[in-house]
Formats: C-alpha cells, structure tokens, sequence
C-alpha cells in the first residue's frame, strides 16, 4: 500500500503490518530476513517527517500499547513502546505526573520517541527523551530480545536511542515521570524585534525550565528573524484540570495555491502583532504550550496533496547568529517561507550515536513542497555545515549522505555496530538508505 | 465503583472498552482465549486505574465449561453490575457456503455460545434486580446480504433473542443493550480494505459505554449506521437480491 509519513512527503509502496505481541514482531523478523532484498523498519505513530518510517515492510507498533506497571515512589513507567506520550499523559496528569521531556506533539509512540531520541522546549535543562528512559528491551534480528540501560549492554543502549530504528525493535521502555505541582503552565511572552534580539532574550532567561520562539521567517532587513519568545514554567497551584479532547480537523488536502508568500505573510504579520501581555505571565492549561498544533488534527493537509519538507538544523553557539542570520536571509530572498518556523536553544550533546540536540541554537522550518525548494535546502546545507552544525533525522526527507557523515561523526561506529548484530541487511528504512547506512 | 464481567475481552473492541472502565476505576473480571494477553491486560488496566482485575481463560465453544466459568466470576465480583459480551469470529462466507462444518463453527462462536453465557448471566442480575447486558453484533444482523449472510444470520440471532431477552428482564430493572458497530478497523477485519466509513475500536468503546450509562436498548456504532442501515432494509428485497454486495 501506498504510505507515508507526517510531511506527506514521499510517498512508499509498502507493505505494513500489525504484530500484536512481541512473538508476533519475532515471528515476522524471521519472515522478512528469508526474504531476499526486504528491509524492514519499526513504525509508531508515523509522525516523523519524511522517510525515517517508510521501508519494504513497515510493522506497526501500535498493537503493543499497554501500560506494564508503574511505581508511585519513585515515578518509574514500564510500557509497550507502542504506547502514546498521549496515553501517559492522559493517565498520568491528573494523578500529578508529566513526561520530563515531550515533543511538539503528544501523538507520539514511546518507541519513537526513542527513535528520535526527541527533544522539548526545555533541552538546556533536562535534555532529550531518552535521559529520562532508565532501560529499554530491544527485539534484535536474531529473534533475541535484549534489556540495555546505562549499566547494560550499554552501547547497544546508546546506538538504540535516537538509533532511527536501525538496531532492532523496541519491544519496551521505563520512563522516569517527574512530579507536578499543577497541569498549568505560566507563559510570558517576549516580542522580539529581530534575531539578534531574539538570541539575547534566550541568553537572558535560561532560568525558565521552558522556553521556544515563533519566528516570521518572512521578516527580512532589520525585522530578519523578529520573533515571540514564549518562556515556560510549571505553575504550583495544585489545580489539576483533565485534557480538553476538543479539537478541529482538517478534513482534506487543502490546495496548494492558497499557501503562498502573500498569505503567509500575511499570517506572519498577524501573528508577529498579536496582543501579548508584555512582562505578565498567563496561565494556559500544559496542552495549549506544548502541543498547540495538537488541536488542529491532520494539519499536515493544509499544506496540499504535494505535501511538505520540514528543515531543522542546529548551530553551536559561536556561529548561531551568523549562521542563522544567512539561513533566514536565504529563505527569505527566495520566497519560500512556513507560518511555523520554531527557534529553540539546546544544551551539550548526549552520548547517543546519532542524537541531535548540541550546544547552541536549533531551527526549524516548513516548506510546501515544490521541486525549487530542494536546491535552496541544499544551500542551507552548506551554511550548516559550514557553522559546525547539523539536521534533524526526524524531520529529515532529503539529506545527502556525504552532508549526514560528515555532520554525523558516530555514524560509522552505529554501521559497525549493525553490522555486529545482523541488522544492517534486515533494519533499513529509505532514510538509512539514503543516507549510506 | 461497579463490577463489570467482560467476555471476549482480548477482543479490539472489548479491550477498549475495558480500559474506558478501568479510567473509572471499575472492578473488572476479564474471560477470553488467551490467558498470555489476559495478563498483559490486567497489567495495563491496573496501571490505568482498575480497583481490581481477575481472568480467566476460556473456549466459547465449549458450552459445558459457561456454567462454572459464570459462577467463578460472580464468586470473584460479588455480583455483576454490567455483563459485556464482546467475542466472535468473521467467517469466511464462501468456505461456510461449500463446508457445512464451518458454518456451524460460526454459528457456534457467534450465536449459540453467547445465548448459552446469557442463560447463566441473567440469573443472578434477575434476582439482584439491577445491571446492565450490553453484547456486541453487528449491522450485519440488520438485513442478510449475499457477501456475508453467515455471519449476518448469527448476528441476527443474537439481535433477535436479545429483544425477547429485554423484555423479558424489563419487569426485573435488568437492562439489555444491543451494541451494533458498523465497520471496524481491527485484527477481525485486517485482512480486507479499508474506507472512510470504518471505525476505530476506541471509538465503539466509547459508544459502549456511553450507550450502557444511558440504558439505551440499540446503539448504532457510530450513530450514522442508523441511518445506512435503515435505508439499506428500506431497499425493496425484489431490487436488494440483484445487488451483489
């Protein structure tokens, strides 16, 4: 069947099934590695943005989504790793518990979670996802299920996490859930007149446990990169409200025409004007600040049937300004520009093979798919690289594989290591492909 | 805090609904095939919020074996405030055609075994005066079509012998829903195509216990199967046989 991903962008002719336990996984792992040429990859809620999900057969993890146990003492969660940080959350919130760190949707699987290793709006705090995981089982090719943790098999644990699903499956995980004192968030809000304006408030409030800015990519001269700075803290008032499930949906493919500079930049200049309550800070409800686009499901259609690339790059520290500044000049000149361009501040590295996050500044952007936007996403390429940064897997459709080794210097110890486990003929998607696993 | 008696419930739909009831913390006494995955329930349905989680493992099949495995349930809840019976199987209609053996296996799964749980359910709810029989089948029970009258037939059955069943536990304050879910995406239907009518189990369990909570007698699920299938018996039988679906 024809598949794809959240940024519809491209489309697979696979063959996806549904294990419901992890014999089950086990028993298709030892189908596919008869099959000649088949590759297969784990698939959790398919939000990543490209081909990271896609392969010759896909096995759904959503059947294996069932809570283990949970201990009240000490926060630990064992579950099936095709269970949603959704799920967590709506179980867990109202008891007084939240996800160290979560992603920009709660439509995630815990699995691919660990995939991606996922990062927050709180990096330069708490890190990614996978330092909150205490251990995790792996479904090896071999048919072997594995435990690995910090204290056990603990490159195959490093290799696994943000490992795209290259080492194995993940059958299991326990999570360390932290405590809350409400299911409130104290938002202020900082308008910011340009980028280098946008970097000093960052700088200025690294005390917030949360924070994340709304960039108008389509600002250029003095305005480049004037963005909403939206600062985060957990509120303290014991009052614990359960999710709102009310959402709007987009019902179909919206054309593609009516996502255009004018209308984007008209959005933009709405947006960038909104009423904020400089130097207050509002109470929201945890939903509304970290899953906004949650309550507009299948908002991936507004950007038409050609889909969308979705472009997240980091830059160290040193060169984030100038770096960025070109990126943004770039875009700017070429016309091309999303309504969502998200600007985040990361702290250092972790020991994951092939994580993301690095000390400095990540960007992200959307843009409408178009045979013209692949040549300026390779120009943004060379800026980034050329500034010691790198991109993000999860978002990622059409890097070239001298670009990912180059910014990737683990890579080639997570090749060996496949190599070791028999998965490097068994574990593929087209990403890995692509990208010269 | 009610004790709620789920047969069949490894089944999608079942599942579903029982962790909607575990959420309001419910005490739940599960029965179904395999006890590996009755386990993994109990587990999660604990976590979730369940004030207390037992099963068993049984073969619907197996009539002689309803009796005792009702009574050690009851033994185990005190009393049953909601009986779901959620189990069944989607034949094959062309191997039902030609195999007679088969057809009786579907007859057996899908009607006969819930009527035969039935008999011993009612009895303690009757004398209790109170409780809520909810047993899922289907649109299919509406009308017989010639893609799967089989099926249509069992779940027919069931329908039928459901209407008697309320009113003859009408007098006793015992409820019976008849739970009629449309089109299902679930390990049941994963062999066949899917479209824009089908439904996710969450979204039937959600109607499940919406429906029970009301004391409705059909539930349609989602509600527009109501309106569908009211046009499709409307068709006049002399076009309807020269339909092929």
């Amino acid at each position: 069947m024809r598949m794809h991903s959240w940024g519809r962008y491209p489309i697979s002719d696979s063959t996806l099934l549904t294990p419901r336990s992890s014999a089950d996984f086990a028993q298709h792992l030892n189908t596919q590695s008869s099959i000649d040429g088949g590759t297969v990859i784990a698939r959790g809620m398919g939000r990543s943005y490209g081909d990271s999900a896609l392969s010759t057969t896909v096995l759904a993890t959503k059947g294996m989504d069932n809570f283990i146990a949970f201990d009240e003492s000490n926060g630990l969660l064992s579950c099936a790793a095709g269970l949603t940080l959704d799920s967590i959350l709506q179980t867990f919130m109202p008891r007084g518990w939240f996800l160290a760190v979560v992603p920009g949707t709660r439509y995630v699987s815990v699995g691919g979670a660990i995939a991606s290793d996922v990062h927050g709006k709180n990096h330069h705090v708490d890190g990614t996802f996978c330092e909150h995981v205490s251990e995790l089982k792996l479904l090896l090719a071999s048919g072997e299920v594995l435990a690995c943790s910090r204290t056990e098999n603990t490159t195959l644990f490093h290799a696994t996490c943000a490992g795209m699903g290259l080492t194995g499956i993940v059958l299991e995980a326990t999570l360390r859930l932290r405590r809350i004192q409400s299911s409130a968030i104290e938002q202020r809000t900082i308008r910011t007149a340009n980028l280098e304006e946008a970097l000093e408030k960052f700088e200025d409030n690294l005390n917030y446990t949360y924070s994340v800015a709304w960039l108008d990519c389509l600002a250029s001269g003095p305005s480049l990169g004037r963005s909403l700075l939206f600062l985060g803290e957990h509120a303290t008032d014991e009052k614990f409200k359960v999710p709102s499930k009310r959402t709007i949906s987009v019902p179909f493919s919206s054309p593609a025409f009516l996502l255009n500079r004018y209308s984007m930049g008209l959005f933009n200049n709405a947006y960038y004007y909104k009423p904020i309550r400089a130097g207050q800070s509002q109470r929201i409800e945890a939903f509304q600040y970290f899953f906004p686009l949650d309550s507009i499901q299948h908002w991936n259609r507004l950007y038409g049937r050609m889909g969308f690339l979705q472009y997240q790059c980091v830059i160290p520290d040193e060169g984030a300004l100038q770096g960025m500044r070109k990126i943004l000049d770039m875009v700017s000149a070429a016309g091309k520009g999303s309504f969502l361009s998200v600007l985040k501040k990361f702290g250092p590295a972790n020991k994951n093979f092939l994580s993301f996050p690095m000390q400095g500044y990540t960007l992200a952007m959307d843009f409408k798919f178009e045979p013209s936007i692949l040549p300026l996403l390779d120009e943004l390429d060379r800026v980034v690289g050329d500034h010691g940064g790198r991109l993000y897997l999860a978002k990622d459709a059409r890097m070239s594989a001298e670009f990912f080794q180059t910014s990737y210097p683990h890579w080639e110890k997570m090749r060996e290591l496949r190599r070791g486990l028999g998965a490097d003929t068994l574990f593929h998607s087209l990403q890995s492909q692509r990208l010269g696993f | 805090m009610k004790s709620i008696l789920i047969i069949g419930a490894n089944s999608a739909i079942a599942k579903a609904t029982a962790r909607l009831y575990a959420e309001q913390k419910n005490a739940l006494y599960l029965l179904a095939r395999d006890p590996e995955q009755l386990a993994l329930q109990k587990a999660d349905l604990t976590v979730r919020g369940a004030s207390s989680v037992a099963y068993a493992a049984f073969d619907a099949t197996d009539l002689a074996s309803h009796g005792a495995l009702v009574a050690q349930a009851l033994e185990a809840l005190g009393h049953f405030d909601i009986v779901l019976i959620s189990h069944g199987s989607l034949p094959d209609q062309a191997l039902c055609e030609r195999d007679f053996d088969a057809a009786l296996e579907a007859f057996n799964v899908n009607a006969l075994s819930v009527i035969s749980l039935l008999n011993f359910v009612v009895k303690p709810m009757q004398e209790r005066r109170d409780g809520c029989i909810a047993v899922v089948t289907s649109v299919a029970g509406d009308r017989g079509r010639q893609s799967n009258f089989i099926y249509g037939a069992a779940k027919a059955m069931v329908s039928t012998y459901l209407q008697g069943l309320r009113g003859r536990l009408f007098p006793h304050n015992v409820t019976v829903v008849d739970i009629k879910p449309g089109f299902v995406d679930s390990p049941m239907t994963a062999h066949l195509p899917k479209g824009a009518l089908w439904a996710q189990p969450e979204q039937i369990a959600q109607h499940i216990v919406n429906g029970i909570e009301k004391k409705r007698g059909t539930i349609y699920a989602p509600g527009f199967w109501r309106l569908i299938m009211f046009v499709v018996c409307s068709v006049p039988e002399v076009i309807f046989k020269r339909l092929k679906f």
